[in-house]
């Protein structure tokens, strides 16, 4: 098994939490996990990736290849078709529809839209009404990541048990928000799954 | 179990484990969480180890080889261009030799993700002539650092270990070995070696020249260079991360071809030429520049080897495994482009820094300049030069705002402004302004002090407040033109009129600009401890 997966979104965004909770649960599954994250001036509001790779195998790259990533999981739409050439052919996007514009020229959502409808059965998340819904908008995050559970190759319970353990020191208020964001967002996706 | 740590923690583990004394660093991206890892997890060892960040990577590295020199272990870090700023330091260690073992780490920034050039540090390692060695997993960075302090030890000589910002910033686990206690305070005297007068230079030179056969024979034996075998008439020389890429290919695709890693230099000769003898073309993949590609092709070039020089891999940035699979003959696949619609986002400054407000006021002044070049430094006001500010027209290395100001000013121009961080300023800005005021150029320098070193992400700057009053007077700055500033929009008029008036002063003004950087505040607010 070898799962490719690149997380994309604005530096500030805090993909890397995302990421912090799928390793550590590739970690407990008993997976080898490379990942590859932008510090430096990119953070600033610029246009951020970690390419995340799961296996339970030696993974030698860092990087993923174009062409070989499983799974686009984007925090921002536009950001998500930024790094399309890296998608396999049978990959899926799981993208938040949340615009952040802080750059002239961003596209029409309309656009934006088609482009992502071009891909195959893009997974389309209104993140941040989800996300209060958990409880905050701060966990968009969560929301996210549970939108992309199905298609990340762990069980959704290890996935949680790793939010449990990485939201543990903030009180269980907060990691209960947390996981209830995780649901909702997996819930949305496994609805879209079924509908198309 | 094993941690998951990025390659720059690796490192910081390794060296902790290792029984290191003390790091010393300025931070630099790639390289800056070396450093803070090993702040943030010395406090768990039985003995003390000395972590502060330095004034700039010249002053760290002598103090490294201070601690070496009593017989400690001491790890040294910086960025590429840090080691340019060390590298008085650095070749002249090669020569005294060291006591305790010393590492400097040393990340490059291949691809420029943050950097102003893609300067390749293994160059630096040739130049002087000590061990470099070059791992290419965060397991191997582990294991490498302890290493790399025993050959140090052993040989008496500094050991360049060398990384790239992918491997840097990269996660994955990690073992740990056994840890070890840090050495006996032991400072032998031996000017014989420490005072580099010419006659004690040339016998130590004469020694350093002397090794070099030894220092090749133990890369011959390093477990950091080692041959996968294959077959076929190409074959690969990997050298550093390159070597995951050609091995992910040649997984990806189930070639066998002979891949012969290199993390260890000077380069293995029999290692080389054993694999030189067996294939017919060799392709070389270096993360970096051409380095070693450039010395086995030869003046007169050698056809049988293909790399950067050639074309076979781009001559640029950061290589990966596409471009290495096109190498091995495989054909590019069809792949989804970047629809048309696609935009750049650039980094901007933060919504709420003090740098805007600064700025703000700063093209308010300068606007009704004819001239209006302002000369400026590295660090997040950096990002001033881009929409909507467009206020700046330089950026070259740390401190050559306040000297090419003074410089520019010298030539005639009217008014010559530097912008400066209060990091950098104490890295490199200081002695330019002395120059200034012992040469009366007229310029002004506005710090930017926003009490921090921010763009890497919030390390303590060696000094700011009231202290960079007290060096500016120090150094000579006329009290009637040294000013405080805040840069906030509340403050706009009083700031646009402070500027206007000391930009207009012929002579040398300083502005200092102090707001702490939103991020670092934010941080202490949500966490008290987190800054002393």
């Amino acid at each position: 098994m070898q799962i490719n997966i690149i997380l994309a979104g604005v530096g500030g965004q805090g993909i890397l939490t995302i990421a912090a909770v799928i390793d550590h649960a590739a970690l407990q599954s008993g997976l080898t996990v490379r990942q590859a994250e932008v510090h430096g001036m990119s953070q600033r509001g610029g246009a951020v990736q970690s390419h995340l790779r799961i296996s339970d195998r030696e993974i030698f790259s860092d990087l993923i290849a174009e062409g070989t990533a499983n799974l686009i999981l984007s925090v921002e739409p536009l950001e998500a078709l930024r790094y399309l050439p890296f998608l396999a052919p049978d990959g899926r996007i799981v993208t938040a529809t949340d615009s952040f514009i802080n750059m002239e020229g961003y596209p029409t959502m309309e656009q934006i839209l088609d482009e992502l409808h071009r891909t195959n059965h893009p997974v389309l998340v209104n993140a941040a009404d989800l996300a209060r819904e958990a409880g905050s908008i701060r966990t968009s995050n969560m929301v996210m990541l549970g939108a992309g559970a199905p298609f990340i190759g762990i069980a959704a319970e290890t996935l949680e048990a790793s939010i449990e353990k990485l939201f543990q020191a903030k009180g269980a208020d907060i990691t209960a928000m947390n996981i209830r964001a995780f649901r909702i967002g997996q819930a949305l996706s496994q609805l879209q799954a079924t509908a198309t | 179990m094993k941690q998951l740590l990025l390659g720059a923690e690796a490192i910081a583990l390794g060296a902790l484990d290792a029984g290191i004394s003390g790091v010393y660093a300025y931070p630099g991206t790639p390289s800056t969480e070396i450093t803070e890892y090993i702040q943030k997890n010395k406090g768990d060892r039985e003995q003390p180890v000395r972590s502060a960040w330095s004034a700039n990577e010249k002053t760290a590295y002598e103090a490294a080889l201070g601690m070496s020199y009593a017989g400690k272990r001491s790890l040294v870090c910086m960025k590429h261009v840090g080691l340019n700023v060390a590298a008085d330091a650095f070749i002249n260690s090669a020569i005294t030799g060291v006591n305790g073992g010393l590492v400097v780490a040393v990340a490059d920034d291949p691809s420029m993700h943050s950097s102003q050039n893609e300067q390749d540090s293994r160059v630096y390692g040739k130049f002087a002539m000590v061990p470099v060695v070059e791992p290419a997993s965060q397991q191997e960075l582990y294991d490498a650092v302890r290493y790399a302090f025993d050959l140090s030890e052993s040989l008496r000589l500094p050991v360049l270990l060398r990384l790239t910002t992918r491997l840097a910033h990269s996660r994955a686990g990690v073992e740990e070995a056994a840890t070890r206690p840090q050495n006996p305070l032991n400072a032998p005297y031996a000017p014989e070696r420490f005072v580099l007068m010419p006659h004690n230079a040339r016998r130590q030179y004469n020694n350093l020249l002397g090794m070099q056969p030894q220092l090749e024979e133990l890369a011959e034996q390093s477990w950091l260079n080692r041959l996968v075998p294959g077959t076929g008439s190409i074959g690969v020389l990997a050298f550093g991360i390159a070597f995951n890429y050609v091995m992910e290919v040649r997984q990806a695709f189930g070639l066998d071809c002979p891949v012969l890693k290199i993390g260890h230099y000077p380069l293995p000769r029999k290692k080389i030429e054993a694999l030189f003898n067996s294939c017919d073309t060799i392709l070389v993949a270096e993360e970096g520049y051409p380095v070693y590609e450039e010395l086995l092709r030869g003046y007169f070039g050698n056809t049988h080897i293909k790399g950067r020089l050639d074309g076979t891999l781009p001559r640029a940035g950061e290589l990966n495994a596409d471009s290495v699979a096109l190498t091995l003959g495989l054909t590019k696949k069809e792949v989804m482009p970047v629809p048309a619609i696609m935009v750049n986002r650039p980094p901007e400054l933060c919504k709420g820094c003090g740098h805007r407000d600064l700025y703000e006021a700063l093209n308010t002044v300068m606007s009704s300049h004819e001239q209006h070049h302002v000369f400026s430094d590295i660090g997040c006001y950096t990002l001033g030069a881009l929409a909507p500010y467009n206020a700046i027209h330089t950026c070259v290395d740390m401190g050559a705002s306040i000297t090419m100001a003074k410089g520019a000013a010298d030539a005639g121009l009217r008014p010559a402004v530097a912008v400066i961080g209060d990091s950098t300023f104490t890295h490199s800005g200081m002695t330019g302004l002395l120059d200034a005021i012992n040469d009366r150029s007229p310029l002004t320098v506005i710090i930017a002090d926003n009490d921090t070193t921010a763009m890497t992400g919030g390390q303590n700057s060696s000094a700011n407040g009231s202290r960079l009053l007290e060096i500016c007077r120090g150094l000579g700055v006329e009290e009637a033109h040294l000013k405080t500033i805040i840069p906030l929009k509340s403050h706009l008029a009083e700031n646009i009129a402070v500027l206007g008036e000391e930009i207009a002063w012929e002579g040398v003004s300083v502005v200092i600009a102090q707001r702490e950087c939103i991020e670092t505040a934010a941080r202490k607010k949500r966490n008290p401890a987190a800054k002393a």
